[in-house]
């Protein structure tokens, strides 16, 4: 049960944000989806042995490159889809561990979460910023290509 | 200009901002815009030696709905299809338009993101309803809050503390197993997802001024999340 209910849970968790975000109700179905692709990568990623740093990384370009298509196909800002795909992958767990960490005066812990959590968000920026690069390369190039023929 | 204003309100990308104003210029052909956003105002001008228009930006929310509105009518203008008339009557009317989920189904929405959230991060079956309560509770209780008092800080501090009692009630009562897990699932409603995003890609196109203020925004939330927790977990 572990994958699917997983699978499940994560669309459920990326709609149900996109509707706190007050996303358009015709995109909640591709936000839910969103989410649900990279936090699957991920989840598949860190069972397999992998450290949860570059499979966030792996995790974000996935939501990233699905959102460049979903936002090319249904011509809306892809910020919607960005936000709600990103959500599962944002280190709350492990930023409530610093936290808590710190109220308990265990600073040895706390500043290992705190570094994990900083390396992690870095993590899903540079997934995000990895597939924008690739959009822009692919876009210039085609772009050439026209202006070639 | 007010495209512009909207879409800061709804808290879209700076350079998505800037973007829009400059295509909806050209495409009723002044040849040469400058606009300058912020996440607190924006600067526009008709040419460089042109007067400068000032807008500021005072409340800032999160709604897709309406930047996704403001992108269709933008297009519409840049295809020609909307003149100007047309397209400022139309951008009052959404500016005026408070669209939004009704409450009831945006806590149904933050309690079922709670529940997820809790078994996404390992927890078990038992800790879905708890987790799924005290995380809407906890949002409609930042959304009461923040009708009472203007600061965000402050709400989403009492939402997490009414978390965390929450939290820890249900493990004393023995309804719940994990109190980490629970705590986890519930908060994540709260956390500034958006307001991370968009500071990396506002950094990512240039734009330091806004993605470093949204970044500090995003740091600021977190931490009132924290210290909501904090508080709880200090004092039982």
């Amino acid at each position: 049960m572990g994958i699917v209910a997983q699978l499940i849970t994560s669309f459920i968790a990326a709609a149900g944000f996109g509707i706190l975000f007050n996303a358009p109700r015709r995109s909640l179905i591709q936000c839910g989806f969103v989410g649900m692709a990279g936090w699957i990568l991920y989840f598949i990623l860190v069972q397999n042995g992998m450290d949860s740093v570059p499979a966030t990384v792996f995790g974000a370009m996935l939501v990233a490159v699905f959102s460049h298509i979903f936002a090319r196909v249904y011509k809306t800002p892809i910020i919607i889809f960005t936000v709600s795909g990103i959500i599962p992958l944002v280190p709350g767990g492990m930023a409530y561990e610093a936290m808590r960490s710190f109220v308990v005066n265990d600073y040895f812990n706390a500043v290992q979460y705190s570094a994990k959590v900083m390396l992690l968000a870095g993590g899903i920026a540079i997934g995000l910023m990895f597939s924008e690069v690739a959009n822009q390369i692919i876009r210039k190039v085609t772009l050439r290509v026209k202006k070639v023929s | 200009m007010l495209a512009g204003k909207i879409m800061l309100e709804c808290s879209a990308e700076t350079y998505r901002v800037e973007d829009t104003m400059d295509r909806i210029a050209k495409a009723f052909g002044i040849e040469n815009p400058q606009s300058y956003a912020t996440p607190t105002g924006i600067n526009f001008s008709v040419d460089r030696a042109e007067a400068a228009n000032f807008m500021r930006i005072a409340k800032r929310t999160t709604d897709l709905y309406k930047i996704a509105e403001v992108n269709r009518i933008s297009r519409m203008i840049v295809a020609d299809e909307l003149s100007l008339e047309e397209a400022l009557k139309s951008l009052n009317k959404l500016d005026s338009n408070r669209y939004f989920y009704p409450n009831k189904v945006q806590i149904l929405a933050a309690a079922l993101v709670s529940g997820c959230f809790t078994i996404m991060f390992g927890g078990t079956w038992t800790d879905f309803l708890p987790a799924c309560i005290a995380g809407g509770i906890g949002f409609a209780g930042m959304l009461s809050v923040e009708r009472l008092v203007e600061i965000r800080f402050i709400a989403e501090f009492f939402a997490s503390l009414i978390i965390g009692l929450l939290a820890w009630g249900f493990i004393t009562t023995g309804l719940g197993l994990e109190l980490d897990k629970i705590i986890i699932g519930a908060v994540m409603p709260l956390v500034p997802g958006l307001h991370i995003t968009n500071a990396v890609r506002d950094l990512m196109a240039g734009h330091l001024v806004a993605g470093v203020s949204k970044g500090v925004e995003a740091t600021l939330t977190a931490f009132a999340i924290g210290a909501g927790i904090a508080a709880v977990l200090a004092f039982l």
